[in-house]
């Protein structure tokens, strides 16, 4: 009988076709690779990654239309589903990874760092971020999350010459396979309780059932939630961050700082409102918590630093503080909320750290706040672009920031979070003086000390720059299409 | 009803003409050229709007040159615009300060970038003013925070950096509250409208029914974002130093402007949106703005610098403002929004005659000053009408506003009323004595030779002692445009205090 029915499963190639191109691509040029007489040049690599970013970019369109014309469905026995919110969170990880592959090449060139060994590491990682995103079993959630951790501890050390980068990439290993562990071991816990691992499943058990002895169940809960918060770094569980960060050559953490916290996140949001849907007042308490400290002390412990790349890790625990605070408020408009703001928040990070990958020249060192002094005196644009790319994350009004940070305080409120609200745009105020610091470095008047050459500015990385700022600026001034956008997706959010 | 594109040219066109002037800013002088030429504009349209104006054939509850459009219906974004009598007075007076401040506080370091700035804050400004719409006030009141934090850390004195900073992260601090509380009644008034789409409109906002508790924490809520920006004391903090650190331009733009934002935020939104909290909440913000009166006032009596004297005079002023906007009668809520009025025009004289004298002696010191009147016949002349206009000489226009806003507390609360009287005392006190340690006695070394104001410098103060000497001697054109809003706002107050 199993045998019977496992022998009828059709499987709906448009929906894991995102994924079958990421590893795809990956795969071929794994092969190529070796067949190539000498190293494969970057180029090559390179365009291979755009092109598969752009191609996943195309098929999102025809998934998005598919969902419009037939609703969201499960796929590959209900262990991926294609809804609008995978699709979304799909296309945002396309673009991110299409951008970051420009800035990895400029830097790879700068480094001479050669081979295309950052292309297959960055497109298989992605294909778990992609995974991510559409699973619907926790099991597929874990080989998402070890697909994209897996590759992500090599890209951190990929600049082999580097001691730095391969004291992160052992510290991101060590406590990222603690993390999967933990994972792993809530999944098996919340097996035992429900007797699925489907996230459907386990949604109608606990809907269908009483649980006498919950106990069970609130311990995988509470250890896979620990396992996301390993990834997206919440405090407490964010120590690692910026030691990784500040380690990782910069477009490697870039890559890092978009695709992990958006294929974290999107599973988050599932495991939390579609499988433990009906449990959702047992984690929101857990989930304030873990929201206050994480807005909080991410914004205060950025105060002190002085290295760009370290303070931009403890803004990203900022941010996913606010994020999280789109996933506390389990409803519709939280979830529309979520996915906005990380539509918004990876391009701008990406664009920030494609800032930060060329300022740091040759030898990526020069990160301290004080190497920016001037900047947007002796290079308006540059500096300018960054400028708007810190008042976005800041969350001034007229840049996507904003949205983002209104359209997830809008669903706490909603959600009658007011507490939670100010707390997090408390926090945005602690995180305020920062960016502002670093603002106005870039417009106070050149210092002596300071080595004051102008920095090229490569084509390939001045396009993903454009792309980020307009990004930021076009969403700041006009958000309605994304709004409704994220929110048409979370309509088509599988239960 | 007036066609709404009045108020949109006043928002968008400083907003174009910082485009413009970053576009000439190779050309030695176009920018300030521009800048200037979009405040004579600016100060036009202000006035044919100010004629225009009628509170009788506005419709929309008293509102003239209405005008919504949803931008974004799931953000509840819209942009909405309309004017009534409480920010008609405010519209010209941000008119002016830009023209005002470009002509006498001209700054050529950098000047494309600076008069850039200027008109970004000022389209902001306006469109704080005349935003019909909360989260519309909210975003401009939030973005003005931006050309301000560049304008003090880009042009100020020594400190500007922590001035800026200080005075950012105060503000941005202080709408925190704000926001949440405005996010609260929007979600509160579409739970009572099932199926109706998130708005903020004003008019919707004004029909959420809530419980008088509910009402106390978004008066609350609204009036710490209000009351850090006005400044209100105990929130006043960042004032002084970020009115002493900033270039002058920046100062009258602070002070003269943006602190209005405060007053006529808390009248518009605090009282106008939650008439069921003014019963508890009034003794305490009366209390607190008694307190500020006084307060402000012992400051300046032992301030050393003359923009210090100026900043914590403005403490006081602002305070009275507060006392008249909480007094709950016609009178003080109309001298409330006359004496905006008239402390923007003050201040800007005050701040441009400072920003003169600092020209000439590169200090603001009132120890390094003495004996000016002889050297400085004129500066002196027009410093003692704008400082006599501000202890409130009858006649002036200083007189007009704090009569009626302690005319009006009086009638309500008169307790309140008779200390801060003392507060008028008080401002004759340390400005009379001011005036005698800068202007009185024997000039010496480099006092005695400073010169006196150029033409251009006079033709600046010009509309400043006209607005001073007229809005005295013949306020009622003014106040027949303030009064029935007032009026409206008063009685739909009481009205709502009397229903609990």
């Amino acid at each position: 009988m199993i045998a019977a029915t496992t022998l009828r499963v059709s499987i709906h190639y448009l929906a894991i076709l995102p994924v079958l191109i990421f590893f795809g691509a990956a795969l071929v040029l794994l092969v190529a690779s070796a067949m190539w007489r000498r190293t494969m040049p970057t180029i090559v690599a390179t365009t291979v990654s755009v092109a598969t970013s752009v191609a996943v970019l195309v098929v999102t369109y025809f998934q998005w239309r598919c969902i419009d014309k037939s609703g969201p469905s499960t796929a590959v026995v209900h262990a991926v589903v294609l809804d609008g919110f995978s699709v979304v969170a799909t296309g945002i990880i396309a673009l991110s990874v299409g951008l970051a592959a420009l800035v990895a090449h400029d830097w790879a060139r700068r480094e001479n760092v050669r081979g295309p060994e950052y292309s297959i590491l960055a497109l298989a990682s992605t294909a778990g971020a992609v995974l991510m995103t559409q699973a619907n079993d926790l099991i597929v959630i874990f080989l998402g999350l070890e697909i994209l951790s897996l590759g992500l501890y090599v890209l951190a050390a990929i600049d082999r010459r580097k001691k730095d980068s391969a004291e992160a990439s052992l510290k991101y290993f060590i406590l990222g396979g603690f993390a999967s562990a933990i994972f792993i071991y809530g999944a098996a816990l919340v097996y035992g309780a429900t007797g699925s691992t489907n996230l459907s499943s386990i949604s109608y058990f606990l809907g269908s059932n009483v649980q006498l002895h919950p106990g069970l169940l609130y311990a995988g809960g509470a250890l896979l939630l620990v396992g996301f918060a390993f990834k997206i770094a919440a405090v407490p569980f964010h120590m690692w961050s910026p030691d990784v960060y500040e380690g990782s050559p910069t477009p490697v953490t870039g890559l890092m700082a978009s695709i992990v916290k958006v294929g974290a996140f999107a599973a988050l949001l599932r495991v939390i409102i579609s499988g433990l849907g009906t449990e959702l007042d047992t984690w929101r308490p857990i989930l304030w918590v873990l929201i206050v400290l994480t807005t909080v002390v991410g914004a205060a412990l950025a105060l002190p630093q002085r290295n760009a790349k370290r303070l931009l890790a403890y803004s990203s625990i900022n941010h996913a503080g606010f994020i999280l605070v789109g996933v506390w408020a389990g409803t519709a408009r939280g979830s529309a909320a979520t996915l906005f703001y990380l539509a918004t928040y990876a391009p701008t990070v990406v664009a920030t750290f494609a800032i930060v990958t060329v300022m740091g020249g040759v030898g990526d060192e020069r990160h301290s706040i004080e190497s920016y002094r001037g900047l947007a005196r002796r290079q308006p644009w540059l500096g300018a672009s960054l400028a708007v790319l810190l008042l976005s994350q800041l969350g001034v009004p007229l840049t996507s920031g904003f949205y983002a940070k209104y359209s997830v305080l809008a669903a706490a409120v909603d959600a009658n979070g007011v507490a939670l609200a100010l707390v997090a745009l408390l926090s945005a105020a602690i995180a305020a003086s920062f960016y502002l610091r670093w603002t106005v470095v870039l417009y106070a008047e050149p210092d002596d000390a300071v080595d004051a050459s102008r920095v090229v500015v490569p084509r390939a990385t001045a396009i993903v720059i454009g792309i980020g700022v307009l990004v930021t600026l076009l969403f700041g001034i006009w958000p309605g299409p994304l709004v409704t956008l994220a929110q048409h997706a979370t309509l088509y959010f599988t239960p | 009803m007036h066609s709404s594109w009045w108020l949109s040219v006043l928002i968008v066109l400083p907003l174009l003409g910082a485009v413009v002037a970053m576009l000439v800013r190779k050309i030695p002088g176009a920018s300030y050229a521009v800048g200037v030429g979009v405040g004579t504009v600016e100060v036009v349209v202000s006035l044919v709007v100010t004629s225009l104006y009628s509170s009788h054939v506005a419709s929309a509850q008293g509102f003239d040159f209405y005008s919504r459009h949803v931008v974004s219906a799931p953000l509840g974004l819209a942009y909405d615009v309309a004017l009534d009598g409480l920010s008609l007075l405010m519209v010209v007076l941000t008119a002016l300060v830009l023209l005002l401040s470009l002509l006498g506080g001209r700054d050529k370091r950098r000047e494309p970038a600076f008069v850039a700035w200027l008109l970004i804050l000022t389209g902001l400004t306006m469109g704080s003013f005349v935003s019909h719409d909360v989260l519309e006030f909210f975003i401009y009141f939030e973005l003005t925070l931006v050309p301000c934090y560049f304008i003090i850390s880009g042009w100020g004195g020594k400190e500007r950096s922590r001035a800026a900073l200080k005075f950012f992260l105060y503000t941005f601090t202080a709408s925190a509250f704000f926001l949440v509380g405005i996010l609260y009644m929007g979600f509160a008034h579409q739970h009572q409208n099932p199926g109706s789409a998130l708005t903020f409109a004003y008019s919707a906002m004004s029909g959420t029914t809530m419980s008088h508790s509910t009402a106390v924490w978004l008066f609350v809520s609204f009036a710490i974002a209000f009351a850090a920006k006005a400044p209100i004391w105990p929130l006043h903090t960042w004032s002084p130093l970020t009115y002493a650190e900033a270039p002058t331009a920046g100062s009258i733009e602070l002070s003269a402007l943006l602190a209005k934002l405060g007053t006529y935020g808390l009248l518009r939104f605090a009282v106008g949106l939650l008439p069921l909290a003014q019963v508890s909440v009034r003794p305490v913000m009366l209390t607190l703005s008694v307190i500020g009166i006084l307060y402000g006032s012992i400051l300046a009596c032992v301030a050393t610098d003359l923009k210090r004297l100026v900043a914590y005079s403005s403490l006081a002023q602002m305070s009275f403002i507060t006392l008249g906007v909480m007094s709950g009668s016609t009178a003080g809520v109309t001298g409330a929004v006359l004496l905006m009025f008239n402390h923007g025009i003050i201040t800007i004289g005050f701040f441009l005659i400072i920003g003169f004298l600092e020209r000439r002696r590169a200090s603001i010191q009132i120890a390094d000053f003495a004996g000016l009147q002889r050297p400085v016949p004129v500066l002196s002349a027009i410093f003692t009408v704008t400082m006599m206009a501000s202890i409130g000489l009858p006649g002036l226009s200083g007189f007009v506003s704090e009569f009626l806003i302690l005319l009006g507390t009086f009638t309500t609360h008169a307790w309140w009323a008779a200390v801060a009287s003392l507060g008028v005392l008080a401002s004759s006190v340390y400005l009379l004595w001011l005036y005698q340690r800068v202007f009185h006695g024997r000039a010496e070394g480099t006092n005695a030779q400073i010169p006196d104001a150029s033409p251009a410098e006079r033709w600046v103060l010009v509309p400043v002692v006209v607005l001073i000497v007229v809005l005295g001697v013949f306020p009622k054109p003014v106040l027949d445009r303030i009064t029935p809003s007032a009026h409206d706002l008063v009685t739909q107050v009481a009205t709502a205090g009397a229903a609990k």
